[in-house]
């Protein structure tokens, strides 16, 4: 019980860290975009042929980015840190002119879907692929799949996704090139439209894949070979115990484990990947929204969906820490070592 | 190896110490002679790892990319005149004329006496390679983008694995070895890094600061690139910081700061080297990502503008006549990870023990070499 207390105290004490740290970015850009954002409806309302009133621009200023910019810093921060926490207000975006949170809370089970789908996938593939190498160690298959594995990591998500792009989508046509699904379709829960989802996230998926996939198969080969040279392994050979009970609660448990830590690292990474993938593929989820937002100067929804990424990452990993234990048994047993 | 490089420090004291125990010692390290020390420190650090490496060709291919790249960054835009538009006919394919143009006048390459290739300084009678990689819309030959926008991405890549690297080490180690409220606080800060999407993180930076520099860029990629490095350094002086050794020298009351720079970063040298190159992938993927999306300013040649522009203008995935404009510059980037990967996983091989010593054929040794 205390190993979850911690981690959600952990995950609360992150979340805060990271909000401080958008709110110094916030204050520290270069010609503070609350400045600019001030000066852009100054010219806005001047070139609708009124004048502008200070207090008015100050309140809008407000509106959109959480805080007022002529009080002190101090206050601004617990002002934007309360909304954010209590209110999760994130200010109101200055392109769409509506709550950054109404449209990055829409747009964010898309992301999820596409990222949690190549991550499964991804690490399922890791671990069979890397214990059939470790099985086969040494044979042309070994070989020859390991080779495979290191060049498949050196092929960067993006540049898979513009060929899945170019050959599934353009050239053959086989995939649709863009899109979240057929907007001719009535939404709901019918099958044809949630076979137009399906459709329509194959190919980020399978982009998300390379994500996922990373070196994750050589790891997982180097753990089972390490594991299966263990004496407890000769000693569990010698009492009896079958092959297929050796295989899958002594070797792939052990050899999972340290591939489950280093999915929870990679959790981060397949949520950022989601801002390429979904520009190359136009699919509007948070990391679309984040791109859209820097070309278009429109900070509170930057800001925005740079903490909801946060937030989902910190989700994820939350999720991955509790069920540590599945795999895990020893949590929480761990001893804390002398201090030098 | 250690006698032969603490031979020429050793006192007067230590030598009466190695006369009572002489027999333990090997005589011959008093009477090396410099030549002979010289030719020791070569074979240990350069001939020995170098056939460790030369003996396995997924190293050898390793080193020869990323010579290739050094090269590339360092001579080649020396020999290469700069890019600049309407140099070739626009929109001109890849390897124009295919494989008749080895012998009939035109296309990309043209051999006979009366044609010479000038490189530079340098100039080759008999062959003239024309645009072999095909130009963009605007006449800009690709293989000259690509060569001239090499020394950026190096001084990219140098500069954000040295960061990287650096911080992974100073946080890992640290921790690892300090153990107790330093380690929490450290990993505490490590986490919280990690936790923060890398690629959101860097475009809102770079948003902000938009870098000129290349080696600036390289240090803001490196942001995303040492929490995972210092979580691994760590785990790996646990298990050294209770060492005998180790403990010997805190016994001694050294302080932790020697004990650190003379026991234990030593061990970790190979491990850190590895990741030097895992690091300079990262910052590659990173940037050509960054310049891809169009976030960072056009101060510098990079392959993912070349990228972005095939991509927005010359609709090379709509219009495949046209993908070769952005297939070249993916294939550098692939071809220069696939090189450091490769590298990084000969390194491995080379600092590894088992593998060295059938390889470490010692000047001036009569062991017999196995294998």
């Amino acid at each position: 019980m205390r190993y979850f207390v911690k981690r959600v105290v952990h995950a609360a004490v992150t979340l805060v860290s990271v909000t401080t740290i958008t709110f110094a970015l916030f204050r520290l850009m270069p010609g503070n975009p609350s400045q600019a954002m001030r000066a852009q409806f100054e010219a806005d309302m001047e070139a609708g042929g009124g004048t502008a009133d200070p207090e008015v621009l100050d309140a809008m200023v407000e509106q959109h980015i959480g805080f007022n910019p002529d009080q002190p810093w101090y206050v601004q921060y617990a002002e934007y840190l309360q909304d954010i926490i209590l209110y999760q207000d994130f200010g109101q975006s200055y392109f769409y002119n509506e709550p950054v949170f109404d449209i990055l809370f829409t747009a964010m089970p898309w992301s999820i879907f596409i990222s949690v789908y190549g991550l499964a996938l991804g690490y399922t593939t890791n671990i069979l692929l890397g214990a059939a190498m470790a099985y086969k160690e040494g044979s042309r298959f070994d070989n020859y799949a390991t080779v495979l594995a290191t060049f498949l990591n050196s092929v960067p998500y993006y540049v898979g996704a513009i060929l899945f792009l170019a050959f599934f989508g353009y050239e053959l046509g086989l995939f649709p090139t863009g899109g979240r699904y057929n907007t001719d379709l009535q939404t709901g829960l019918n099958v044809r439209f949630m076979a137009s989802i399906s459709y329509h996230a194959v190919l980020p998926v399978m982009s998300s894949f390379i994500v996922g996939f990373g070196g994750g198969a050589l790891s997982m080969r180097g753990n089972s070979i390490r594991i299966l040279g263990e004496d407890y392994l000769r000693v569990a050979r010698l009492r009896g115990i079958s092959s297929t009970r050796i295989a899958t609660r002594y070797v792939a448990r052990n050899a999972i484990l340290p591939l489950y830590t280093q999915m929870m690292i990679g959790i981060a990474t397949v949520f950022s990947s989601s801002v390429l993938l979904e520009f190359i593929f136009t699919y509007p989820g948070v990391g679309w929204y984040t791109y859209d937002a820097v070309m278009r100067r429109d900070y509170p929804l930057l800001m925005g969906s740079f903490l909801f990424f946060t937030i989902v990452t910190l989700i994820g990993i939350l999720i991955a820490e509790f069920t540590y234990g599945l795999v895990d048994p020893r949590i929480g047993s761990g001893d804390h070592s002398e201090s030098y | 190896m250690s006698h032969t490089n603490e031979s020429g420090f050793e006192t007067d004291e230590q030598l009466t110490d190695e006369q009572l125990f002489g027999h333990l010692a090997e005589d011959d390290i008093v009477s090396l002679s410099r030549r002979e020390r010289f030719e020791r420190i070569l074979d240990a650090y350069f001939l020995a790892p170098g056939r460790v490496a030369w003996d396995d060709w997924r190293t050898r291919i390793g080193i020869l990319v990323v010579t290739l790249f050094v090269f590339f960054g360092t001579i080649g835009p020396r020999l290469v005149t700069p890019p600049a538009t309407n140099q070739a006919p626009n929109n001109l394919q890849p390897f124009d004329g295919g494989v008749a143009a080895l012998w009939e006048e035109g296309g990309w390459i043209d051999i006979g006496v009366d044609h010479q290739l000038s490189m530079g300084p340098i100039s080759v009678p008999g062959i003239d390679i024309r645009y072999p990689l095909g130009a963009d819309n605007y006449g800009t030959p690709i293989g000259r983008n690509l060569i001239h926008a090499t020394p950026d991405m190096l001084e990219m890549v140098v500069a954000g694995a040295i960061v990287s690297v650096g911080l992974a080490a100073i946080f890992g180690i640290t921790a690892g070895y300090k153990g107790g409220k330093t380690d929490e606080f450290l990993m505490y800060i490590t986490d919280i890094v990690m936790t923060m999407p890398g690629l959101p993180l860097l475009i809102v930076i770079v948003a902000i600061w938009s870098p000129r520099q290349a080696w600036l860029i390289g240090v803001v990629l490196a942001i995303d690139a040492w929490p995972g490095l210092a979580r691994a350094l760590r785990s790996q002086v646990l298990t050294l910081r209770e060492e005998s050794y180790v403990e010997a020298s805190r016994t001694m009351g050294l302080p932790s700061r020697t004990i650190l720079a003379r026991d234990i970063s030593p061990q970790l040298m190979p491990y850190i080297l590895i990741n030097f190159a895992n690091a300079g992938r990262q910052v590659v993927f990173g940037s050509v990502a960054l310049y891809f999306l169009g976030v960072l300013p056009l101060t510098t040649a990079n392959w993912g503008i070349m990228m972005d522009t095939a991509y927005s203008e010359a609709h090379a995935l709509v219009n495949l006549s046209n993908f070769y404009q952005i297939f070249w510059p993916m294939a550098a980037v692939v071809v220069l990870s696939f090189g450091l990967i490769l590298f990084a996983q000969g390194m491995d091989r080379v600092f590894n023990p088992r593998i060295r010593a059938r390889h470490a054929k010692k000047v001036g040794s009569d062991e017999e070499q196995i294998n």
